[in-house]
């Protein structure tokens, strides 16, 4: 492509043809303010933020949608400039309620930071007072419209990411609201609860539903015994809360933290996630070997497998029978766990933390209660944990590493890398081809399986078998490979399935913003917690194995059917 | 006409792609003696289109040419841009609203008229004015808005 010669505040610099006057003015460290422009979505060029001056035109022009043309002088501190950037935010500002105080995005919140960046002390424009309701009909997700900037990243995860479609615009000019249907909330319509809405709004109008208190009120009951789980992509991604680098991983420092604040017991779900591979692999050897359906979908995923419960339900018999780890956990920790250390299930609480909003919503649902309680009873993303952290007061950046508790705190590498897309099918490749040929893997590490890209595939020679597996990652992607399979285009054995671009460490409770930059870090960190193990095969956990041993007796078995597995119904 | 043969003769004659939505809205409005699309409608476009129901709505509450809500079986449209708000509009809506005993935004008791506002029809060269129906009137008064509405209850057009 042709470069052309531009001059932006009398610098002169030569960018490639099609440039927009913001990646202009990036390459020259250039700082124009911006608002509904996200790196990682389509461009919008609706909440005029960004304007900027060219010279020898009459009005201002957005610099995230207008491309440079060959000598276009363009000035970006101009007093006019300065000033309609002010009066776009004072037009926010006016239909925006400002109860920044008790907001949950105070001291993260885009809106804020401009107000703050471009001066603005007084407000000149009469404050609108919409009588906007809030959406708190689910165990996920709350909205907030009286928040809302209306800059459309919610929409463009919804529709163009995700391929659901829950919220869109409603009515027209001053009017316009982002919302659900018509009267209906979004329990009522097909959300997923994938949260990626939340991971891209600048401020304060979608949000999770806040359950802290929960936790603390556990931890204050003597009666209770407390358990905690995290999840794969929590370690990843908590110290982005605390000014970290994105992928420094603070494993030790989360456990210590969950030491002092007193939990009974600080358990990991990479454990469940090394079972979970055993329990998969061999549903998916047995319906390879018995004429079951197939491509098998892995089930890891709860947006994705409300996903295929409102859009595919033709699909539903495709998805594997293994609950999530999550799940899994709560259901042992409430049977295996409550047994043998004598303990009353009754009395045990077990708090996930998860980078997940649509967890909240898979604990409680009506079939996760195979221990004869509510398997697992709390679920904080990894926001909240971050939010638990601060009002504590303790100072984790300081505190030492600390080991996860026996038993159901040993993991291999298989199960930390649950929590990027490709991880499940690598875990359970390593295990599945053991399991088969009898043989060592030479080579685990899958790397044609790895990575952001949307949709992946491979094969694997397993014995005879040339197996073909899928991976995709955003559930527009997965509608590509979900079509192929419907229309019989499709020859793959076994397909991963993760609802949020990047798999778990891009999920809709990770810490905000999660740009796919920022993701890449959080994947690299997960792959190096996995080459640093010593174990990296799921069937080589010793737990596991004791657990086998002790108490589900063999995979697939009576045991693991009662309270590993699950079923699926269509909601449409 | 049941609500799904309109919507499915709806798209018989436009198309059931995800183009043409607009135009199914469109003759499934018409086809409505209420003029507006019920959201019963709306769920049935979605579903045979396959867009998703927010987009459904979303699009028909954007356009003034469309209704989610009941309506008259003659919809009065008052202009309120520029042009017509400073030939008076806000007279032409207060007259209207007497003449018909119903305030901006309601549907008559006999559902015969309702009143609502629109962007700007092209007409700024008589302003004020509306629409009635698929007619543009201008120059609106008094007199003429009596005119109009009689000549509607007379059945004269």
């Amino acid at each position: 492509m042709s470069k052309v010669d531009i001059n932006i505040d009398g610098i002169n610099i030569s960018v490639e043809e099609g440039t927009t006057i913001l990646e202009a003015t990036k390459e020259l460290n250039i700082d124009i303010p911006t608002l509904c422009y996200h790196p990682d979505q389509t461009i919008k060029g609706s909440c005029r933020v960004c304007v900027v001056d060219i010279e020898n035109q009459v009005n201002l022009s957005a610099a995230c949608c207008t491309p440079v043309w060959a000598g276009i002088k363009i000035r970006t501190n101009t007093k006019k400039a300065r000033e309609a950037r002010k009066l776009v935010l004072d037009l926010i500002l006016a239909d925006h309620n400002q109860e920044c105080l008790s907001c949950v995005r105070n001291g993260n919140c885009e809106l804020q930071d401009l107000c703050m960046e471009l001066n603005i002390r007084d407000t000149k424009i009469e404050k609108i007072n919409h009588k906007l309701p809030i959406d708190d009909s689910n165990p996920s997700i709350v909205r907030d419209e009286s928040k809302c900037i209306k800059c459309g990243r919610c929409i463009t995860a919804c529709h163009d990411v995700q391929g659901v479609g829950a919220i869109y615009n409603v009515d027209r000019g001053s009017h316009m609201r982002i919302s659900t249907p018509p009267g209906k909330k979004l329990n009522e319509i097909p959300c997923v609860y994938c949260g990626q809405c939340i991971n891209v709004c600048p401020v304060g109008a979608i949000y999770e539903n806040n359950d802290i208190q929960k936790v603390w009120n556990a931890l204050d009951d003597e009666s209770k015994h407390v358990v905690v789980q995290i999840a794969p992509a929590i370690r990843v991604s908590l110290g982005e809360e605390f000014g970290e680098e994105p992928g420094s991983i603070v494993t030790g420092k989360i456990v210590s933290f969950f030491n002092r604040v007193g939990f009974d017991k600080v358990f990991d779900t990479n454990f469940t996630a090394d079972l979970t591979i055993i329990e998969e692999g061999h549903e998916f050897l047995h319906r390879l070997n018995n004429g079951g359906k197939l491509p098998m979908f892995t089930s890891c995923s709860p947006g994705w497998v409300r996903y295929v419960e409102y859009f595919y339900p033709e699909l539903l018999e495709n998805v594997s029978s293994c609950k999530s780890p999550q799940q899994m956990f709560g259901a042992l920790v409430k049977s295996y766990y409550a047994q043998k250390n004598n303990i009353d299930p009754k009395d045990i609480v077990v708090v996930s933390i998860m980078p997940c909003t649509a967890k909240k919503a898979e604990a409680v649902r009506e079939e996760m209660n195979d221990s004869g309680y509510q398997d697992v009873d709390i679920v904080l993303t990894t926001r909240e944990l971050g939010q638990m952290i601060k009002e504590s007061r303790i100072m984790i950046k300081e505190l030492p590493e600390e080991e996860f508790d026996n038993p159901l705190g040993i993991s291999t590498g298989a199960a930390a890398i649950f929590g990027a897309t490709g991880g499940v099918m690598e875990a359970a490749l390593r295990t599945v081809y053991e399991v088969v040929t009898g043989e060592e893997l030479s080579n685990i590490d899958f790397v044609s399986l790895r990575g952001i890209d949307g949709c992946k595939e491979a094969t694997v020679k397993v014995g005879d078998l040339d197996v073909n597996v899928a991976v995709a990652n955003g559930l527009e992607n997965a509608r590509k490979i979900l079509d192929m399979v419907k229309e019989g285009k499709a020859d793959y054995h076994f397909i991963e399935i993760m609802c949020c671009p990047g798999g778990c460490i891009g999920g809709g409770g990770q810490p905000i913003l999660g740009t796919n930059e920022i993701k890449e870090k959080r994947i690299k960190a997960i792959y190096d917690i996995d080459s640093m193990s010593k174990l990296r095969k799921s069937h080589e956990n010793p737990v596991v194995k004791a657990l086998y041993e002790e108490f589900l007796k063999e995979p697939l078995g009576e045991k693991s059917h009662k309270l590993l597995h699950t079923h699926y119904s269509p909601k449409s | 006409m049941t609500k799904t043969e309109n919507v499915l003769r709806a798209i018989e004659e436009a198309g059931n792609t995800e183009d043409k939505l607009i135009e199914v809205l469109l003759k499934v409005q018409e086809r409505s003696r209420e003029n507006y699309i019920t959201e019963n409608q709306l769920e049935e476009i979605s579903q045979e289109l396959e867009i998703p129901l927010s987009k459904v709505y979303g699009v028909a509450s954007f356009y003034s040419l469309l209704s989610t809500h009941r309506r008259g079986e003659n919809v009065i449209q008052i202009c309120n841009s520029g042009p017509c708000y400073v030939r008076g509009s806000r007279n032409v809506v207060n007259m209207f609203e007497s003449a018909l005993g119903i305030k901006m935004g309601e549907v008559t008791d006999d559902g015969k008229f309702s009143l609502e506002f629109t962007s700007c029809i092209g007409s700024c060269d008589v302003a004020p004015a509306a629409k009635i129906n698929e007619e543009v009137c201008g120059n609106l008064d008094k007199k003429k808005i009596d005119e109009i509405i009689n000549n509607i209850r007379e059945g004269v057009k």
